[in-house]
């Protein structure tokens, strides 16, 4: 059971090139809004039609520019989930899901499988309701309820949280990740939230203008992002250029230190990545005199900007987010960070 | 002698019927215009309009110019049965032709408006493409197509222009409402002239006030 793409197209300013395998269970596709993410779902789903390559779904060809194949997306049993819900506004919730059970002939068999879904969808009592008399929420089960009824073999989802309210968002993470675990077969899920990815996410492929950068399991992603752009979208705060000096040590320049790494550095280095979260006065380790420049507060946290005493004064300030009870009263003169939490970054 | 009110039935029947061509051709048009090359489009974009902003005798010229009984395409016609000059028929091609761009616009303007996630989603879920055009994308265009047609009909109820120039004027044959208020102002019948007027300003209001009503129900259906 899996998910093959491998295709081309060409978007004016730059070129769809992915390659990608997705196994069970969600993966994300993580990049800033423009990269091509749901350009890659429409092409998945035959709305749009790549320049070359091929993609195949569970053995089954969707799409082969050598073989001359294009199923329409009729034929493709790929459930897509708009960012909009893209429910029929002129039908009830009990019609539009009726749309997603147009392959079911037998009538008696049709009537129960939209009574079975209303009831897993708690959508029950909502059937004479037309979409725009429903909650987000609500909107997102029906359009949810209407693809799942017609037993689609891949469900996309295409920024499935971005209609709703921040409370309601959070609610429905869960929801919808347990849902998705029952359904049971791939889902192809397109986020510019590196929260979102990391809530649903068994596995994540970061994006950057129409390329794939890294595709690795979620937690390994955020652990090890591996390049610049991966880093960013992971959503590193401190990203400076770097050398490699040896096996265990970076030179930043910009920071004027030397940082001692617990992973082994390899050529090809090009930066390296220090999470805001992971600097602490206490640590013996690559510590370093500092210099106090802002404080920005957060609900539950404090962002404490600081600059190294050797740092380059064109360079952007250093990020120190903590916890606000752990805030001490002054400054420390000196902060370290352990050598496990240096991201390396390569081209 | 009896009052000839032919000229109001001639003048309802040449609308009814070109506004029925115009709302299929017009449509037609329309969806597929959309669909095809920027260049192909705006090419044919201008030329399905030019009717609307040419002066209706220019568009009765072109007519003649194809369908003249001496021409070879009305020629060709005429051995078959066929002729559009001096008929009342010749009437519904004349106002057919000259609504014809005001249901094309409205039209596309409906389509373009239409949200395209709509029809996406309808081809994932394994609809097919007929049935999303008729129980998807018309309803949602719904307000749109019928504001189009009214205007087309309004436009083929008062066309003057074009049909005095390919079906002129003969009582109780070509006469229409338009045709009619000149013939009678013409000739001093100043009454005569002024019963057509009225005639024709109670349905002209009927129609836009039902185009009016049409918009405000349109934008109350966006606002929700």
């Amino acid at each position: 059971m899996s998910l093959r793409v491998d295709i081309r197209k060409s978007l004016g300013s730059f070129t769809l090139d992915v390659d990608f395998t997705a196994g069970q269970g969600i993966t994300s596709l993580l990049g800033a809004s423009g990269c091509g993410k749901s350009m890659t779902l429409k092409c998945i789903a035959g709305i749009e039609k790549p320049d070359e390559g091929r993609i195949e779904l569970d053995g089954r060809v969707l799409f082969d520019s050598a073989q001359g194949v294009n199923l329409p997306p009729q034929q493709r049993r790929v459930g897509y989930l708009f960012q909009n819900y893209a429910l029929f506004p002129n039908m009830t919730v009990r019609q539009n899901i009726l749309c997603g059970l147009n392959r079911e002939k037998d009538r008696s068999a049709r009537e129960r499988r939209l009574r079975d879904m209303l009831r897993r969808m708690q959508l029950e009592g909502l059937e004479e309701r037309k979409p725009a008399q429903l909650s987000g929420g609500q909107q997102q089960r029906a359009a949810l309820a209407r693809i799942l009824v017609s037993d689609p073999q891949i469900l996309l989802l295409d920024e499935p949280f971005s209609a709703l309210d921040g409370h309601l968002r959070d609610s429905l993470k869960v929801e919808m990740r347990d849902l998705l675990q029952r359904f049971g077969r791939e889902v192809l899920m397109v986020t510019h939230d590196r929260g979102e990815a990391y809530n649903m996410s068994r596995e994540i492929a970061v994006m950057d203008a129409g390329r794939i950068l890294t595709l690795k399991p979620t937690k390994e992603l955020f652990a090890d992002p591996g390049s610049v752009q991966a880093a960013i979208l992971t959503g590193c705060k401190n990203i400076a250029a770097a050398r490699r000096v040896d096996e265990h040590t970076v030179e930043v320049p910009d920071w004027g230190v030397r940082l001692e790494t617990k992973q082994q550095v390899n050529e090809g280095l090009c930066a390296v990545g220090l999470r805001a979260h992971y600097f602490n006065p206490n640590a013996v380790q690559n510590r370093f005199p500092v210099r106090y420049v802002e404080e920005m507060e957060e609900p539950f946290e404090t962002i404490l900007q600081f600059r190294y005493a050797a740092q380059r004064e064109d360079s952007p300030p250093v990020w120190w987010r903590l916890p606000k009870e752990k805030k001490s009263a002054v400054f420390p003169a000196e902060l370290g960070i352990a050598p496990a939490n240096i991201l390396l970054l390569y081209e | 002698m009896s009052f000839d009110w032919y000229p109001l039935w001639n003048s309802l029947r040449i609308a009814a019927i070109s506004c029925v061509l115009v709302f299929f051709t017009g449509i037609f048009f329309a969806y597929y215009a959309a669909k095809l090359p920027r260049a192909v489009k705006g090419v044919l974009d201008v030329i399905l309009t030019l009717p609307m902003v040419l002066p209706p005798t220019v568009c009765g010229y072109f007519l003649l110019l194809v369908f003249g009984v001496k021409r070879p395409i009305g020629a060709f016609l005429l051995q078959h049965g066929i002729k559009f000059v001096m008929t009342w028929y010749g009437g519904v091609l004349a106002a057919a032709v000259v609504a014809f761009p005001l249901m094309y616009r409205t039209a596309r303007g409906a389509f373009e408006s239409f949200d395209k996630t709509l029809a996406y989603s309808g081809q994932t879920l394994g609809l097919s493409n007929a049935y999303i055009f008729w129980r998807i994308r018309m309803p949602a265009c719904r307000q749109g197509i019928l504001a189009g047609t009214v205007l087309a009909f309004a436009r083929a109820l008062g066309e003057y222009g074009a049909t005095s120039m390919l079906i002129g004027y003969t009582p109780g044959r070509t006469a229409t409402i338009s045709t009619t208020v000149y013939q009678l102002w013409r000739t001093n019948d100043e009454r005569g002239a002024m019963f057509w007027v009225l005639i024709n300003l109670a349905i002209s209001t009927v129609v836009l006030l039902s185009v009016n009503m049409l918009e405000a129900r349109q934008k109350k259906a966006v606002k929700a």
